[in-house]
């Protein structure tokens, strides 16, 4: 097999210059694809690599093309979101919005006049473009299949998803991070291990493994992460596929505002706010999940970033450190709760409906979103064992690389032991590709360069 | 684990008893399961040993491959197997109840009335761990596609007819005992886990006999008692030969066992075999004669240590039966057992119709299909588990996934519009601490029908919800609809019905994200392995 296209970027060239031509071979195989071209393009993006902007523009050629196109995401809020960006980006498109009876899509979905929203696509047939979740589409029946599709957050749809919708299209563009959450299911499917069918697993593992013509092409330079993330993520989650930050070292500052008080939250802050990381140690205790205390340092860090004033500068401009800008990422949605209560008891607002406030979710719901500071309550603190689920890769992927600026992480000591105390003991399945790295080894790789930015609390 | 489940094991610590986590029994127990204890031999993976089965619990029955490595006996063994499994798996498939349906005809379109069959009870295979159930998955896929003389090319080495027929019931059975909630095969170790905590950890409860010891005194044990000293004493005892008093539930056997009493067992009877043959081959009577006692002598051996590790694992079994059955029935157990009689019944007219075995792997669109279903009935599980039993109720409202507590105020509103309709509120006193931000859609648990309502304010303490259905069609809500002030009701967050799954192509359409439809593979000749 030849290279995948834009696997090695050039690194003698600008990382602008290198996004550009990766993104016009993409839109080129998408939008004109040459004769006998395979059905599918597949697109792996790093976090923060420009997919969403990837897929309005691919989205937007397309139309302006004569097409009518399909567009699948995972998630409401992932479909709301991006109807909201296509729908400012391109005004003069007409965007239908599929949502199920009983939901209604979110405001900033319906804002726009150049947005229809129908819970049944018959009323959505003339639009330009229908966008709906996977889970919706696969309901769908029309005698009128689209030509064109575009899959967004295709690394997280299931195969069986997959096989449901793909009636409904003939060709599709697939975008994805290769390096997020798998997705997942809560019965036993071992039987299917090591098929390339398997229904429990990506789809674009199906696809690829069914369709070996497909390349998938990369995007190789994350906007988001900054010069002092994107070296680490990109080691410890995509060593096979590098790739690297958009803006040097100083082109994002964080600044607070007031001095520190003294207190080790406020030194996590500083250490954060200078070099990109923090890591707030409690002492090593067994816990049980909704741990008091950390969840009382999680709730004191976000209430200080607030009090102090931080300020972020970033080629976007300088603009205040708010409670929209912050998040915080935990592993359960009962560890997001205690952080929630525990914030409201400190007045950090944390209702959206009530206004401007800080997001607080597990690393699920967490995906494809951006902050400028997020503070990640780790989720193998306190625990006795390393459970396949607190190992996943995935998980400390997305919790890793939601920041702009900084990211401050709250785990109690003793995680670099834990690890050596629990090796991976999945049975490993004929047929299945060894993921790597896997989950242990990127852990490590993390907890490490943490190391040198630790303040004990 | 749940915060329940951890208090449970903490206390069984502490009691050195086993713990309920459950105040209802959620599996369907059969009043005539088949019990199975299999035995694998070591060395090659899905090798018969032996088994001892039945539906007495004073008459097992043992069956055994003199020689494992040997081809022709283990082909003997599954057909004496199957001759006791399949006429008991066929008993459930004569009494039937008729159903009346509607049924889509292929060419017009119209709906045409059926009936259609159901049996009225269908079988249950007790093993006594999971490694059993596996076990049988092994042998199911090593005997469906047995040749018999009956197929038009028998091969060199045709089976028993039954043979195949047991591997496509094995295949049956296992397959859906990977369906959550369903009975037809169960595991006793499962069972028991399902409903008791013990003080020692997931792994160590896959040992029947030491999960066992948390409930009852192990036979043999001083002084008698029950807890970690038990189950430890049960695991390890040994003999003065250095042989386990208590030997495991299998497949796998003692490795002590398999040296010193099993291998010499086995050599003894290969022997007697050869010197039978020897005479055989030279024609003398009178040694044939003497070569046959002993080749009777040294299988009545075998059976007899191979019944002395298999019983007491047997009576393990019908006492863990006894501990499930004091329990009362939860109240969706017909629900969820009316599936294992779809199941039973739909699989017997498949073999009846004469139909090919389950083929060696799935398709994309039948895994998918069984995916959903499974998930489906995870669901189903989960949330009837919750409806039948408190304690898994109390799990839930631990997690904040439900609450529970008395109607202290009701406030009758009506919806606004041309016709009103009733969305009274209802102030709950709880303790409980539900996930549940204003807006929030709930369920009512016990309803009906089913009853839904909105979250309106939740403080400490207190939580406040809208009814928004199940009230009748009029103006004011029917009479019993609303709870009066001093009722205990309890909500759900989550939806109290499974969803429906989308739906999927038909194998023949599958797309070419998934290779296209399935081509019919050119299937090796069966049979065709090597032999002895």
């Amino acid at each position: 097999m030849t290279d995948p296209e834009g696997a090695f970027p050039d690194p003698a060239l600008a990382p602008g210059e290198a996004a550009d031509r990766a993104v016009a071979g993409i839109l080129d195989a998408v939008v004109r694809p040459v004769p006998g071209a395979p059905r599918g393009v597949v697109v792996d993006s790093p976090p923060g690599a420009g997919k969403s902007t990837l897929v309005v523009r691919a989205a937007r050629e397309l139309v302006d093309a004569g097409e009518r196109l399909m567009i699948v995401a995972q998630t409401n809020s992932q479909v709301d979101d991006l109807v909201d960006r296509l729908a400012s980006k391109a005004p003069g498109m007409s965007i239908g919005r599929l949502h199920a009876s009983d939901s209604r899509p979110a405001p900033e979905a319906l804002r726009h006049a150049n947005v229809t929203a129908k819970d049944k696509v018959a009323d959505l047939l003339e639009q330009d473009v229908v966008i709906s979740t996977a889970a919706k589409w696969q309901w769908v029946k029309t005698e009128q299949p689209w030509r064109q599709a575009i899959v967004d957050e295709a690394y997280q749809m299931r195969s069986d998803a997959l096989l449901a919708v793909a009636r409904l299209f003939e060709r599709a563009l697939f975008v994805g991070d290769p390096g997020q959450l798998d997705p997942f299911t809560v019965v036993g499917t071992d039987q299917w291990a090591g098929l390339s069918y398997d229904p429990s697993s990506s789809a674009v593992v199906t696809l690829l493994a069914h369709n070996p013509a497909i390349r998938p092409h990369r995007l190789p330079v994350s906007w988001r992460l900054p010069a002092s993330a994107a070296p680490l993520v990109s080691d410890a989650f995509y060593p096979y596929t590098p790739f690297r930050a958009g803006t040097g070292p100083d082109d994002r500052v964080l600044r607070p505002g007031l001095r520190g008080d003294g207190s080790a939250v406020d030194a996590a802050i500083d250490e954060a706010a200078a070099g990109g990381w923090a890591l707030l140690e409690l002492p090593a205790r067994h816990t049980v999940r909704t741990d008091t205390q950390a969840v009382a340092a999680v709730a004191a860090t976000v209430r200080r970033l607030l009090d102090r004033e931080l300020t972020a500068h970033s080629e976007q401009g300088s603009t205040p450190l708010t409670a929209g800008r912050v998040a915080v990422g935990t592993a359960h949605r009962d560890q997001a709760a205690a952080v929630r209560a525990e914030l409201a008891r400190l007045g950090v607002p944390v209702d959206p409906a009530a206004g401007e406030a800080v997001t607080v979710d597990t690393a699920n719901r967490l995906q494809g979103r951006e902050y400028d500071v997020t503070v990640v309550l780790h989720p193998l603190s306190g625990r006795p064992d390393a459970t396949a689920f607190h190992l996943e890769t995935g998980r400390l992927c997305v919790l890793a690389s939601r920041h702009r600026h900084a990211c401050i992480v709250v785990a109690r000591a003793g995680i670099a032991e834990l690890l050596d105390d629990h090796p991976a003991t999945d049975p490993v399945q004929l047929g299945v590709a060894v993921k790597f790295p896997d989950g242990w080894e990127a852990n490590h790789a993390v907890l490490s360069h943490l190391a040198e930015h630790r303040v004990r609390l | 684990m749940s915060l329940l489940s951890t208090l449970a094991r903490l206390e069984a610590v502490r009691a050195q008893r086993a713990q309920p986590l459950a105040t209802v029994r959620h599996r369907h127990l059969s009043e005539r399961p088949m019990v199975l204890v299999p035995l694998a031999a070591a060395g090659e993976s899905g090798a018969p040993l032996a088994v001892l089965l039945g539906t007495d619990r004073e008459s097992p029955r043992l069956h055994f491959v003199p020689q494992p490595l040997n081809r022709t006996q283990r082909s003997e063994f599954l057909a004496a197997v199957a001759r006791e499994v399949v006429p008991y798996l066929a008993s459930f498939g004569d009494e039937v109840e008729l159903l009346e349906g509607s049924e889509k005809d292929p060419v017009s379109g119209e709906k045409v009335p059926v009936v259609r069959e159901l049996c009225a009870d269908a079988p249950q295979l007790i093993v006594p761990n999971a490694g059993g159930v596996s076990h049988l998955a092994l042998l199911g896929r090593s005997t469906r596609f047995r040749r018999t003389v009956e197929d038009p090319d028998p091969g060199e080495y045709p089976s028993p007819t039954e043979v195949p027929l047991l591997g496509r019931w094995l295949t049956h059975l296992t397959d859906r005992a990977q369906v959550p909630g369903s009975s037809m095969l169960l595991a006793m170790t499962g069972l028991l886990s399902r409903h008791w905590a013990t003080g020692q950890s997931n792994l160590e409860d896959q040992h029947l006999a030491a999960r066992l010891a948390w409930h009852l005194p192990p036979a043999g044990f001083e002084p008698p008692g029950t807890g970690a000293a038990a189950a430890e004493w049960v695991e390890s005892a040994r003999d003065g030969d250095g042989l386990l008093l208590h030997p495991p539930a299998g497949p796998a056997t003692d490795p002590k066992f398999d040296e010193r009493v099993l291998a010499p067992a086995i050599l003894r009877h290969d022997a007697a075999v050869a010197v039978r043959e020897r005479a055989e081959a030279a024609r003398d009577a009178a040694e044939v004669r003497r070569a046959a006692g002993l080749v009777e002598q040294a299988h009545a051996e075998l059976a007899r240590v191979l019944l002395s590790v298999t019983l007491p694992t047997w009576h393990d079994v019908w006492h863990g039966l006894d501990l499930l059955r004091a329990l009362p029935a939860a109240g969706h157990l017909p629900d969820r057992w009316e599936g294992d009689r779809w199941s039973f019944t739909m699989h017997r007219d498949r073999v009846a119709a004469g139909e090919p075995p389950q083929p060696r792997r799935d398709d994309a669109v039948t895994a998918a299909r069984k995916l959903a279903q499974r998930e489906r009935e995870q669901a189903r599980l989960e949330i009837q588990e919750a409806l039948d039993d408190p304690l898994a109720m109390a799990e839930r409202r631990l997690a904040g996934e439900a609450f529970a507590g008395e109607v202290v105020e009701v406030v009758p509103e009506w919806s606004a519009g041309r016709s009103p309709k009733p969305r009274p509120l209802l102030v709950v006193r709880t303790d409980d601490r539900p996930h549940a931000d204003p807006g929030r859609e709930v369920h009512r648990a016990h309803a009906e029908p089913a009853q839904r309502a909105e979250v309106v304010s939740a403080a400490p303490g207190e939580v406040v919800v809208r009814l928004l259905s199940g009230m009748g069609r009029r103006k004011d809500p029917e009479p019993g609809s609303v709870p009066e002030p001093g009722t205990a009701v309890v909500f759900t967050l989550f939806e109290l019905a499974p969803r429906q799954s989308a739906p999927l192509p038909e194998p023949a359409d599958t797309p070419w994200t998934h290779g296209g439809p399935p081509v019919a593979v050119e299937d090796v000749p069966v049979g065709a392995d090597e032999w002895e």
